[in-house]
């Protein structure tokens, strides 16, 4: 329980709150707890992505192909949904396309030793190329969609629609995972200090392939919650919105040089753009002021990660302890 | 391979054990040249319309403005480094041309007000990756949001248009014949980073600090003015592209470039700049500049559409890069 | 008595340098087998192969008699083969408990990590070596000495039958090496292999059982230390009496190029002041990480001292900037030299001509033909060993990577030259090469200062000694005081003995 609150994320919680209050003392609606857990609900896709950049990033890597590989599993459950293929099929069918294309992103990186960058920077195209061959550039809209298909994101559950559900399960897995197996152990590891994860004898290469595809599976399953929820599929779902998993991640405290963050620096990351995004129009500012912010978060963001993890000079004098 | 340790080396070493006419054939450039032939070649064959002197001229539109910026990525990614914030550059030197024509500048104080906007974009982005020390793909991911942001809040879901007719010669203007503007500058501009990076000793800084920024350091370089200049280039030329774009289209939208990043970056890794930094040449960028303006072209004379020219250049960067590290892993082996 | 682990014939090659040619080794329980040799005689490769690390190309590892491949580090562990490595192999961003349990954390439920076993038992293992230490505590937030215990708690939380200690005093304090000793003693007790690896005889002797000795990746005698003198000893790891080695000097010193006054560093060194004369060699002596290298780099413009003045040729010389350091003629040729000296990935002539690049070009353009003068003057001086000038650095081996880096500073033509540990993994022929050049240097009114661990060296090579221990100089020695006895005795702080 301590380390969960360590400085960084304590901060990052302390500023979303004041910003909360600060919106709150102006606009008390913006409080009230069904408006909280509709903003909540509002970044879970972005929570969810946020998760598995995260491992990615992790590992001293990047993943450009998130939205790219949400987009082709949204559309395809769009398609399988207007074949009459069961809702269930469709849910596990997302997953695992979405892994195998992660699977694709990793195999390139770990077998043939191409920078991730490169290659997401490839695949983050070639995906979305592949929504058009498969739909030749058409809409899928909401009337084509089952009612079944479009309800599940919004059931309420337990007063929560069922996508914040899943953004808590997922959030719940990825503490245990990243904290208590030996596979979440092994993402810090292969980050923090390759050359000593050999050493502890951990495959480098792989741990960064199970990253993507992880990566890839939880796209995948956010293409789905995405598609269904607005209702609507198309070649551009999400475009760009990776720049926002990326940012929400820098936000939360993930150094891009990898082996350095945690769960919860993710999660307020995103619950930070979020908060944003959902106050700006309550609080009358133009909502187009939105991108210069969550920019300008990310630089304070990374200034301040690398200001905590200046290089300390090597403490050679004794006098203290003489 | 002789082994670099054995007796049998002489005492006097050699300059130079290939001459450059072998080192050209059998390199990088050479196989993007015939890529690039044979793109030429299939979309003759493909399409009537492709060898007409006007449409090739055409054609040169859809590389120009990228290509001046992807030499001065080039630099910067041979550096160890990366700008993600160049399209965002564009949209905000664009903003800021339309903002001065608001203001009633003439022509020279617009084109003015868009490099000067490009500069000083790029002395933001050196001062935080030079001057700071922080990681430039995640500083330029921030200014990526931040310059467009704010060309979202001057413009909001408006737009600049009524330029004057003097710039468009900019980015439709001809300078002889079928010869445009854009192309003398891409020419110039291809000119000046080949002479500055293959011929200057600030060129040779170039690769020494993306090889090995520490050694780089400890040789007496000022790795820290460098790196700055280096983002000073890049915001510089994507001023310039700005003027071109924002000229060609004869209006300013705060969406103006969305995405051309990607394709900027995707010309330099194409043309045979390694993206961890360290290696790459000019001449590779131009050719792959060539090749995907020829890809554009064609596709479009075929009535391809954008998206499915996307994919080929997806699988394009990939293969190009898997196939040689695949083929060198079976020979290794063998 | 039988080995628990017996090596035999193997044979480690890379590209340029054959690290290990056909060595064997034993280790027994219950007794501490000493691996002694210069630096590039193969002990860090051993270790590797040993660890899984590296695949020999030839030869046998056989574990109670049997015959094993330790194809991954996951296969040695199994076979209870442990190291605690020279570099930090650890986890900073990790706690202590998980970098001690990483890879084969105590299990609970579902198959999860049992945090609460994890912390526990760190705790037992720490104790056991006589360690206080928050299992919670983040690792980069502990000194040197108490990572080195997690290191040492780590390697044994596997059930070890063999240790491996990689120099293990080289950055501990005199007090942290009496515990580690103990704890060596302990480990002996509970009847482990353990493979000692030092340069510091005083410990060999003390703690050994057995002795090994490589040189340039041969073996070349084993035994018992009882049976053996310190002598006999430098003889077989040498292969030569000492004073072979070096080139015979004339002592012919001139008028003071550099001084150095009341240099401060907030945690690094302090009251640094000394003198430098044409035609001089001044050696720095000291342990690893006494703060010879951060004085160094301090002078070359790297690290900014907090006070103290610096003066060349009488004149007071600012340097902020390693570029002011080279322009007052002041070089530096690193320790580090993959990540310092060599630019890898360009070729000879380009690195020679690196800091030189204003006088090679004009007007800022290059002359490739000025540069390639220019390395061929002086990589032919140095007897560079390579297949053309526009070979990659990289390609070389370790003591022609050396030459060039050298080159490369002889080019800008200073008037003092740092070298750091000069010869730190590099052949023996290679070595030779560079001791004679850097008499050479000093002969033609150069002011050297070498820095470097390696006794014969600084005793065989140098005019005066500095001596230094955490952060101060601490013994200025030269002409009769140059003794191995006085040098190593102001090192580690001993008092003289009465």
């Amino acid at each position: 329980m301590t380390r969960l609150f360590k400085s960084r994320e304590a901060l990052l919680a302390l500023v979303i709150v004041l910003m909360t209050a600060l919106i709150a003392w102006r606009f008390p609606a913006f409080i009230a707890p069904a408006n909280l857990a509709s903003v909540f609900n509002d970044t879970a896709p972005l929570m969810i992505l946020a998760l598995g950049q995260m491992i990615v990033i992790l590992t001293k890597c990047i993943d450009l192909s998130v939205t790219a590989t949400l987009a082709l599993a949204g559309m395809a459950a769009a398609l399988m949904n207007g074949a009459g293929v069961p809702l269930p099929v469709i849910l596990l069918a997302v997953v695992v396309l979405g892994a195998v294309l992660g699977a694709v992103n990793g195999l390139l990186v770990w077998k043939v030793g191409i920078p991730s960058i490169v290659v997401t920077l490839g695949t983050m195209t070639i995906y979305r190329g592949v929504i058009f061959l498969l739909t030749d550039g058409k809409w899928v809209n909401a009337h084509e969609m089952t009612d079944g298909f479009k309800a599940l994101p919004r059931a309420v559950l337990v007063g929560l629609p069922v996508m914040s559900w899943i953004a808590v399960v997922l959030i719940a897995v990825f503490a245990v995972v990243l904290n208590r197996t030996s596979l979440g152990r092994a993402f810090f590891a292969v980050g923090g200090n390759p050359h000593a994860a050999v050493y502890a004898g951990i495959n480098v290469g792989r741990t960064q392939f199970a990253a993507f595809v992880i990566s890839g599976a939880l796209a995948g399953l956010a293409g789905y919650l995405w598609i269904a929820r607005y209702a609507v599929a198309y070649v551009d779902v999400a475009s760009g919105f990776e720049l926002n998993v990326i940012a929400a991640c820098v936000i939360g405290g993930i150094s891009i040089a990898g082996g350095v963050g945690s769960v919860s620096g993710v999660i307020l990351g995103a619950i930070f753009l979020g908060v944003i995004a959902n106050a700006l129009p309550v609080i009358g500012i133009s909502p187009f002021w939105q991108m210069a912010i969550s920019g300008s978060a990310i630089i304070i963001a990374v200034a301040f990660n690398a200001s905590q993890s200046r290089v300390k000079g090597r403490i050679i004098l004794k006098q203290a302890d003489a | 391979m002789t082994s670099p340790a054995s007796p049998s080396v002489t005492r006097n070493v050699p300059d130079r054990l290939q001459s450059s006419f072998t080192r050209g054939v059998r390199s990088w450039e050479m196989l993007l040249l015939v890529v690039l032939v044979l793109v030429f070649s299939a979309n003759s064959f493909a399409s009537p319309y492709f060898l007409n002197v006007w449409n090739l001229s055409d054609a040169t539109f859809n590389f120009t403005e990228k290509a001046m910026i992807a030499f001065a990525m080039a630099m910067l990614i041979i550096a160890g480094e990366i700008d993600l914030s160049v399209a965002s550059i564009i949209a905000l030197a664009s903003t800021a041309m339309g903002l001065a024509m608001t203001a009633g500048a003439d022509t020279p104080m617009i084109v003015a007000a868009g490099i000067a906007t490009g500069v000083a974009c790029g002395a933001v982005n050196g001062v935080f990756v030079a001057g700071f020390g922080l990681p430039s793909i995640v500083v330029t991911i921030g200014t990526m949001s931040l310059f467009r942001g704010i060309s979202f809040i001057i413009l909001g879901d408006q737009a600049y248009t009524n330029y004057p007719k003097s710039l468009a010669f900019f980015g439709q203007g001809y300078v002889y014949w079928v010869f445009s503007f854009e192309l003398l500058l891409f020419v110039l501009a291809a000119i000046a980073f080949y002479i500055l990076l293959h011929r200057t000793s600030f060129g040779r800084s170039v690769y020494a600090i993306g090889n090995n920024a520490t050694a780089a350091q400890f040789a007496g370089l000022r790795v820290v003015r460098i790196r700055f200049i280096l983002f000073l280039l890049t915001g510089l030329m994507s001023g310039i592209a700005a003027v071109c774009l924002t000229s060609r289209l004869g209006s300013t939208r705060p969406s103006i470039a969305t995405g051309m990043e990607l394709e900027i970056v995707t010309m330099v890794v194409l043309g045979g700049v390694n993206i961890l930094g360290g290696s790459g040449r000019i001449l590779g960028v131009v050719l792959a500049a060539l090749i995907m303006g020829c890809v554009t072209f064609g596709f479009g004379l075929l009535n391809v559409p954008g998206i499915v020219m996307s994919i080929f250049l997806g699988l394009l960067l990939i293969s190009v890069i898997a196939i040689p590290r695949l083929l060198a892993h079976k020979f290794k082996r063998a | 008595m039988t080995p628990v682990l017996s090596l035999r014939g193997i044979s480690k090659s890379f590209p340029g340098v054959m690290a290990l040619s056909g060595v064997q080794l034993d280790l027994y329980p219950g007794q501490v087998t000493a691996l002694v040799g210069e630096n590039g005689a193969g002990k860090s490769t051993i270790v590797k192969v040993l660890t899984g690390i590296y695949q020999p190309e030839e030869g046998t590892i056989s574990v109670d008699g049997t015959a094993m491949r330790f194809a991954t580090p996951g296969d040695a562990a199994k076979a209870g083969v442990t190291a605690i490595h020279q570099e930090t192999v650890l986890f900073d961003e990790l706690t202590v408990a998980e970098n001690i349990w990483l890879g084969h954390a105590p299990r609970g439920a579902f198959g999860l990590i049992d945090r609460r076993a994890m912390r526990s038992k760190a705790v037992e293992l720490m104790r056991s070596i006589g360690a206080d230490l928050d299992p919670d505590e983040v690792l980069k937030d502990l000194g040197i000495a108490s990572k080195h215990l997690v290191a040492i708690a780590r390697a044994l939380s596997i059930d070890a039958r063999v240790v491996i200690m990689d120099e293990p005093t080289a950055a501990l304090s005199h007090k942290e090496i009496n515990e580690l000793y103990e704890l060596v003693e302990t480990l002996k007790a509970q009847g482990k292999a353990i493979l000692f690896i030092s340069h510091k005889f005083d410990e060999i002797f003390r703690i050994a059982d057995r002795y090994t000795v490589f040189r340039d990746g041969q073996f070349v005698g084993e035994g018992k230390i009882v049976e053996v003198s310190e002598t006999a000893l430098v003889q077989m790891m040498v292969g030569r009496s000492v004073d072979q080695i070096f080139p015979k000097r004339t002592h012919n010193v001139g008028a003071e190029v550099l001084r150095v006054a009341g240099y401060n560093h907030p945690t690094e060194f302090a009251d640094i002041a000394f003198t430098l004369r044409r035609g001089e060699i001044l050696g720095f002596y000291g342990l690893v990480g006494a703060g010879r290298s951060e004085v160094m780099q301090a002078l070359f413009g790297i690290t900014k001292p907090s006070r103290g003045a610096c003066m060349i040729d009488g004149k007071a010389a600012i340097i902020r900037t390693t570029t002011e350091a080279i322009a007052q003629g002041i070089v530096y040729v690193p320790e580090d030299r993959g990540r310092q000296g060599a630019v890898k990935g360009m070729p000879i002539f380009q690195n020679v001509s690196l800091p030189s690049l204003a006088q090679t070009s004009r007007g800022g353009f290059l002359r490739l033909a000025e540069e390639f003068k220019l390395a061929r003057d002086y990589t032919s001086r140095l007897d560079l060993r390579a297949a053309s000038l526009d070979q990659d650095v990289g390609l070389l081996s370790g003591g022609n990577q050396q030459k060039v880096v050298i080159a490369k500073w002889l080019a800008t033509k200073p008037r003092v030259i740092i070298l750091d540990e000069p010869t730190k993994g590099i052949d023996i022929g290679s070595k030779a090469a560079v001791h004679e050049f850097m008499a050479e240097l000093a002969a033609q009114g150069l002011a050297v200062i070498m820095v470097s661990s390696e006794i014969p060296e600084v005793l065989g090579m140098s005019d005066r000694v500095i001596v230094m221990r955490e952060g101060r100089i601490v013994a200025e020695v030269s002409g009769e005081q140059m003794t191995p006895e006085t040098l190593v005795r102001a090192a580690a702080g001993i008092q003289e003995a009465a």
